[in-house]
């Protein structure tokens, strides 16, 4: 089955056969990034903007590479450099980038929800970069797509997330998918970084040797620094005594578990250096699988629109017009 | 247009003399004349009959919680337009909260407020005084001088009291005035930012909870201060089942406690946020089918005594933002009747004991001469056709606002004629 959705706002509710074809376009594009010279016109002509309410420097660039990669031209807009500054409101601001006919708008905000209150407003693909504690999709699907390179397989794994769930986009996003495609889920963390309601989507554990035994994958998450101090856990110092991932834990997984993170790294908080950049270690591929995936969401989003566009247009041509058009819609869908 | 009124065949319930019967109703003088089998003729010469066949013929709604936003934020909603959704609703009577601006914290925006109300010759507004200056939980407010002005209770409604030694002294010093206390319970520093009910909903969407513990710990907190201090308690918008738990047993201890409930908690769970509606955004947040299924039960045994709408119109612009930038709460004096009726029907409470909780209760409480129909009671009277089928369309209300998550809805039951001190003030379009 392939996707069809206009925009991509999070994976809750994504069915398996949707997740595969994902993958699988995702699969398709990882090619380019190895030729010398790292461009198709895909997307030419096409434009993406970026909007970024929040300060990221990997998932930004990591969409900017793929759009350029597929020839989108890709306009990219911060907070601090936009008039969000000057008290413009968030669905202004898009309304007026809606405006100016972009093919996609990328969006990183830090309230959740802040992409389906777009999406549901505008008539332009959304696409969510990440909004407050809620999803990041593009992140989710990198991961699977490293997670099956690895292993060949997404069903019947154990995967254990540790770190702070509550807040975190890139766990819910994870979870929501890895449910989907029949993988078991573990949590582990403090339970103030934890809730009661999480054991509706796995198991949940306050001792990160239980937590991570015999598991197939480990995927750490970041700690928010500034979580210090609102009483989650009192030092940095004390939860990494609890939650850092050190080579001694890791010696209690699968021997072929595989080591992620979604980045950046709080070295020695909630990762041990030598785990971070040791053989188990997969964040690299995360990283360079992150182009293919947003290269693939792009194209789905863009090319979705463009098809619907052609097909209105279609409506009002002659036959010997749609008899024309034909054979390029049938090229596209082969 | 004042002067005898006759409202024939119609269905009476009322609840404070224990009457439910089809009766005919005489209105002269602003008062209710009789209530009557069969009424002669002699007497309703010259009256204006209103058909009331097949309706009921209730004591005027009264709903004791409402935001009328003026002074202050009349791009909401003024005193008028206010006025004109109740009546519109079915509702004779109004008690709005003090969260205005300025505050009403002073018997200056107390008799502002009469002097609208007055102008606007709709529904009665009670204006309810705050407890603390601009409601800062810090000192009381001078609510002696708006007890003379007219009050007729106190709160920091929507401005959760954290000062426990104030509150204290709010309970003890309003016993002198005989004035309830309402409060609006929740521990802030238990809900801290939270935007929603905490609970697999919020942990889905990823927004912060407001775990109904917040609730629960403050209306503990002041029931264990009025068993010592006096005054009355008057807890709004119960949305917790512990929370009604403790109320139940504040009143089996014979504390002068009394609650109301809204009926968004009534009728909407958690679910209804949906993804990132904002007109599902209140404080309290919506709760969970259980909490519903709780809040439906104490108003079935009486431990939660009145419906009140929490009337709380916003500008579009103000709930047409992210979620967790939404301001919070929704209007409900035009939909708030049929939800009851909806209500009653769905949990199988007796209707009589639903127009109690919205006429005689609420007038208790406040200390109101208002809803009966006995003779010589003041002609305040709502005619509702309980059959009437509409659908929630906030484009038609009459209030400013359009926050409701009830759009779309079909409902059953309408005022069709609205009747303040002998005088019709509102008669539905096709009635």
């Amino acid at each position: 089955m392939p996707f069809t959705h206009r925009h991509m706002l999070g994976l809750e509710g994504i069915s398996r056969e949707e997740l595969f074809y994902l993958l699988d376009t995702a699969k398709s594009f990882k090619e380019i990034s190895e030729r010398n010279i790292k461009k198709v016109p895909t997307l030419q002509g096409k434009t993406v903007v970026a909007l970024f309410y929040e300060a990221s420097t990997r998932t930004r660039t990591s969409f900017e590479i793929a759009a350029k990669r597929m020839s989108a031209d890709f306009v990219s807009l911060s907070s601090s450099t936009s008039s969000v500054t000057k008290g413009e409101t968030l669905l202004d601001t898009a309304r007026n980038l809606a405006a100016m006919r972009p093919d996609a708008i990328v969006i990183r905000h830090f309230v959740s929800g802040a992409p389906h209150f777009l999406a549901a407003r505008l008539e332009c693909p959304i696409i969510n970069a990440g909004d407050g504690a809620h999803e990041h999709p593009t992140q989710a699907i990198l991961d699977l797509l490293t997670i099956r390179e690895r292993k060949g397989r997404l069903s019947g794994l154990t995967v254990a997330i540790i770190g702070d769930i509550l807040h975190s986009r890139v766990a819910r996003s994870n979870v929501f998918a890895l449910n989907a495609l029949g993988a078991s889920v573990r949590f582990v963390g403090p339970p103030t970084l934890l809730a009661p309601e999480l054991r509706a989507w796995g198991d949940v554990t306050h001792d990160l040797h239980e937590g991570v035994r015999d598991a197939d994958v480990i995927m750490m998450l970041r700690i928010q620094l500034e979580r210090q101090g609102k009483n989650f856990f009192p030092t940095v110092d004390e939860y990494s005594r609890y939650f850092c991932l050190t080579e001694r834990a890791v010696a209690l997984a699968k021997p072929d578990v595989i080591i992620m993170h979604p980045g950046p790294l709080n070295r020695g908080v909630e990762i041990a250096s030598d785990v971070a950049d040791g053989p188990y270690s997969v964040i690299m591929d995360q990283v360079t699988n992150g182009i293919a995936v947003r290269m693939a969401v792009l194209y789905l989003l863009i090319n979705r629109s463009r098809e619907a566009e052609l097909e209105t247009e279609t409506h009002a041509q002659t036959a010997a017009e749609v008899e024309a058009a034909t054979p390029r819609l049938r090229r596209r869908a082969g | 247009m004042s002067g005898h009124l006759f409202i024939r065949g119609g269905t009476v319930i009322d609840p404070a003399s224990g009457m439910q019967a089809r009766r005919d109703v005489l209105v002269r003088d602003e008062r209710v004349a009789a209530v009557s089998e069969a009424i002669g003729d002699e007497s309703v010469r010259g009256a204006t009959v209103i058909d009331a066949e097949n309706c009921l013929v209730l004591p005027g709604l009264i709903d004791m919680h409402v935001h009328l936003r003026e002074p202050g934020y009349e791009y909401k909603e003024t005193i008028e337009t206010g006025t004109r959704a109740a009546v519109a609703g079915g509702f004779t009577t109004v008690a709005c909260m003090a969260n205005t601006n300025p505050v009403n914290d002073s018997a200056a925006v107390t008799e502002y407020i009469h002097e609208r109300a007055q102008a606007a010759r709709l529904a009665r507004v009670y204006p309810i005084g705050a407890v603390s200056k601009d409601l800062k939980g810090q000192e009381l407010a001078e609510i002696g001088e708006m007890h003379r002005a007219g009050i007729v209770a106190v709160s920091d409604d929507g401005m959760p009291i954290m000062n426990g030694d104030l509150m204290r002294h709010a309970l003890e010093y309003t016993a002198m005035f005989g004035l309830p206390v309402i409060v609006h319970e929740e521990d802030r520093s238990i809900a801290a930012d939270g935007v929603m009910n905490e609970g697999a909903q919020s942990l889905r969407l990823g927004l912060k909870g407001v775990p109904a513990a917040a609730e629960e710990a403050m209306t503990a907190r002041d029931l264990a201060l009025l068993a010592r201090t006096g005054g009355r308690l008057h807890i709004a918008h119960v949305s917790t089942a512990g929370a009604v738990e403790l109320i139940r047993a504040a009143k089996g201890r014979r504390l002068p406690v009394t609650a109301e409930v809204t009926p968004h908690h009534f009728t909407l769970t958690e679910a209804a946020v949906g993804a990132y509606n904002t007109h599902a955004k209140m404080h309290p947040p919506l709760r969970t089918a259980h909490d519903v299924e709780a809040v439906r039960r104490a108003l079935a045994d009486g431990t939660i005594d009145a419906i009140a709408s929490d009337h709380a119109p916003h500008h579009r612009d103000e709930k047409e933002v992210e979620f967790d930038r939404a301001l919070n709460g929704v209007v409900g004096l035009e939909t708030t009747l049929a939800l009851a009726l909806r209500m009653a029907g769905e949990a199988k409470i007796p209707l009589d004991a639903i127009i109690a909780a919205m006429t005689v209760n609420p007038a208790r409480i406040l200390g109101l001469p208002l809803g009966t129909l006995a003779p010589g009671a003041t002609a305040d009277i709502t005619v509702v056709d309980p059959r009437r089928r509409w659908t929630v369309q906030a484009s038609r209300f009459r209030s400013k606002g359009r926050n409701t998550p009830f759009e779309g809805m079909e409902l059953q039951g309408q005022a069709i004629v609205t009747i303040v001190g002998g005088r019709v003030v509102w008669r539905a379009e096709d009635a």
